[in-house]
């Protein structure tokens, strides 16, 4: 197993019985990998497949066609080894703070004892900011603080993948600007694999190292990867003065605008399903060369 | 000015004296000058008496009896003679058989029937059919079949707390949100764990609504049943005290009854608060 392939899909394919019985294929024979450490962003319009996607990566739904491979092992159903962050938080608003985090932790440990599971959920309640709330239930806390717990519970089982489907969305902008600057410490800080889904273009330029377009639904496939140009310790008040950020921002945005529905029309002679064009956009205002499969366009 | 809850306490007490006043009047009629006779029981020995005491008692006849029967209440004199909380025990008994009987069978059931759609869709039918039934209608094929009439009472309260329980309880696992089972799958939470810890809560405060509705049919339906079986009950003491034409103790044993079902209703409503969460 490589650590360049920690994360392999491998042409998967999914299709979905539409209500007059005809079978819609959401997307055909996608590939792409994601390295070890990465932070990885999938864009797209809805209907493209990206939570069907992060549900295969999940375990929580299987290709018709294709596998998802994760640390060279197939993905066959759920797993501690990844761990989701919905986008609805799904807390069980029965549980208390703590109970969300405490169940995930003597799942993944369960010959732990009460004590040691409940210490070590409280250092990652503390860790996401949570500390003194460990005892309100879910419906008492803010939407932000509802999510922090989801990304604590997400967190506390240590797992070798974060999935992160639009986790942010439901918030309002500060409180999403806070907790994209946490996680992303905390990816940082721990070196932590992450597959994130975003509608959100600023956010996948400050969070992630590459970025997955794809092209709309039915029938969508990997447009192209985007290498984030810019530095990875960036700022988040600085990172708008960098000389490649309009460039990356523009070619995400006229890609969502335009390019995500005219692209399977105009492809490139030399695109390879098996080997999306990466493409790295800098700050020089130049058109996009074709690039080789597989390899990185010169920035 | 007094709170709301503190006036609508008064006007409670104001309107429970203004009934109680009526009822005195309407019943005192005129001034009792025949014979020391009941007037029906008059009319049943052929005797005319004119202007006697109504035989409906007064509020005054039932609060006198009230007071004998709290100060006696479990004694025992006999088949006919027994004291209105050993009827009341009697009948409360019955209903925790029947009642625990059905949870035993309706939890369980409407676990599958809501966790596999196929069951649900298959068993519906059968319970469409059953549930409109009035459980007195079982009465004669229980009494045939089990050919005991207090365990057929128990079958009938079974029978009666059966549907709302399965139903709510099918109803509540079926609508368990996908997005918490999601959360469990992906934490590698076996099947009964995620049963456990989430469909149960999930499904609890439904569950006990239904839980609740059962034990108001029940004890509805217990008085009727013992009506038909006699022996014992509350429902057979009413019924018994009808054939002693004492309309007295009939009244107190209804307050007793509406009493007993509302501790009932209560204490599963309380019950349900505790299991109930906010969103």
């Amino acid at each position: 197993m490589s650590d360049a392939k920690f994360i392999s899909i491998e042409g998967i394919t999914r299709r979905f019985k539409a209500p007059d019985g005809s079978l819609t294929t959401v997307f055909r024979d996608v590939w792409f990998s994601i390295p070890r450490g990465e932070f990885v962003c999938m864009i797209g319009h809805s209907g493209c497949g990206k939570t069907t996607v992060l549900n295969i990566l999940s375990g929580l739904d299987l290709p018709d066609e294709g596998v998802a491979i994760v640390d060279g092992k197939a993905i066959e159903g759920p797993s501690l080894d990844r761990a989701v962050i919905f986008q609805s938080h799904a807390l069980l608003p029965w549980r208390s703070v703590l109970g969300n985090v405490t169940y995930a932790v003597t799942s993944r440990w369960p010959k732990w004892a009460r004590a040691q599971v409940e210490e070590h959920a409280r250092r990652f309640i503390e860790k996401v900011g949570l500390k003194g709330a460990e005892a309100k239930k879910p419906a008492q806390l803010s939407g932000g603080m509802k999510q922090r717990v989801g990304i604590a519970r997400a967190l506390s089982i240590e797992p070798k993948i974060l999935l992160m489907d639009e986790p942010f969305s439901a918030l309002d902008a500060l409180t999403r600007g806070t907790l994209q600057d946490e996680v992303r410490r905390i990816c940082l800080e721990t070196g932590q694999t992450v597959f994130m889904i975003t509608h959100d273009v600023d956010e996948a330029i400050y969070l992630a190292d590459k970025i997955i377009l794809m092209t709309n639904g039915p029938e969508a496939l990997v447009a192209e990867i985007v290498e984030n140009p810019l530095p990875k310790d960036r700022d988040r008040n600085q990172i708008h003065k960098h000389p490649a950020f309009y460039a990356i921002r523009n070619h995400l945005i006229d890609f969502l605008v335009t390019r995500s529905r005219t692209f399977k029309d105009e492809m490139p002679a030399n695109y390879d399903r098996r080997h999306p064009p990466v493409v790295r956009p800098s700050g020089a205002p130049q058109p996009l060369p074709p690039s080789e499969p597989g390899q990185t366009a010169a920035a | 000015m007094s709170s709301p809850g503190l006036r609508s306490a008064t006007l409670s007490i104001v309107i429970f004296l203004l009934f109680t006043l009526a009822w005195h009047v309407a019943v005192s009629g005129g001034a009792s000058g025949g014979p020391a006779m009941d007037p029906e029981y008059a009319k049943l020995m052929g005797i005319k008496v004119e202007g006697g005491k109504s035989a409906m008692p007064g509020p005054l006849d039932i609060g006198a009896k009230l007071v004998e029967h709290l100060r006696k209440p479990f004694y025992d004199n006999g088949p006919n003679d027994k004291g209105l909380g050993l009827q009341l025990l009697f009948s409360l008994g019955r209903v925790a058989l029947g009642y625990g009987l059905a949870i035993l069978v309706a939890i369980p059931l409407g676990f599958v029937i809501g966790m596999f759609p196929v069951i649900y869709r298959a068993l519906d039918p059968f319970i469409q059919v059953m549930k409109p039934v009035s459980p007195l209608a079982w009465m004669p094929l229980a009494l045939y079949t089990i050919k005991d009439s207090s365990l057929s009472a128990i079958f009938v309260i079974f029978i009666c707390s059966l549907w709302p329980m399965l139903i709510n309880t099918a109803f509540g696992v079926a609508g368990v949100r996908k997005e918490w089972l999601n959360v469990a799958r992906t934490l590698e939470v076996s099947s009964w764990r995620q049963a456990i810890t989430v469909i149960l809560p999930a499904a609890a405060p439904t569950i006990v609504t239904g839980m609740r509705i059962s034990i108001g049919i029940a004890w509805l339906v217990i008085v009727a049943a013992e009506m038909l079986v006699g022996g014992t009950g509350i429902g057979y003491f009413v019924w018994n005290e009808w054939n002693n034409l004492s309309i007295a103790n009939v009244i107190v044993a209804i307050l007793m009854i509406g009493l007993v079902g509302m501790a009932l209703d209560l204490a599963l409503a309380r019950f349900q608060r505790r299991i109930t969460f906010p969103e």
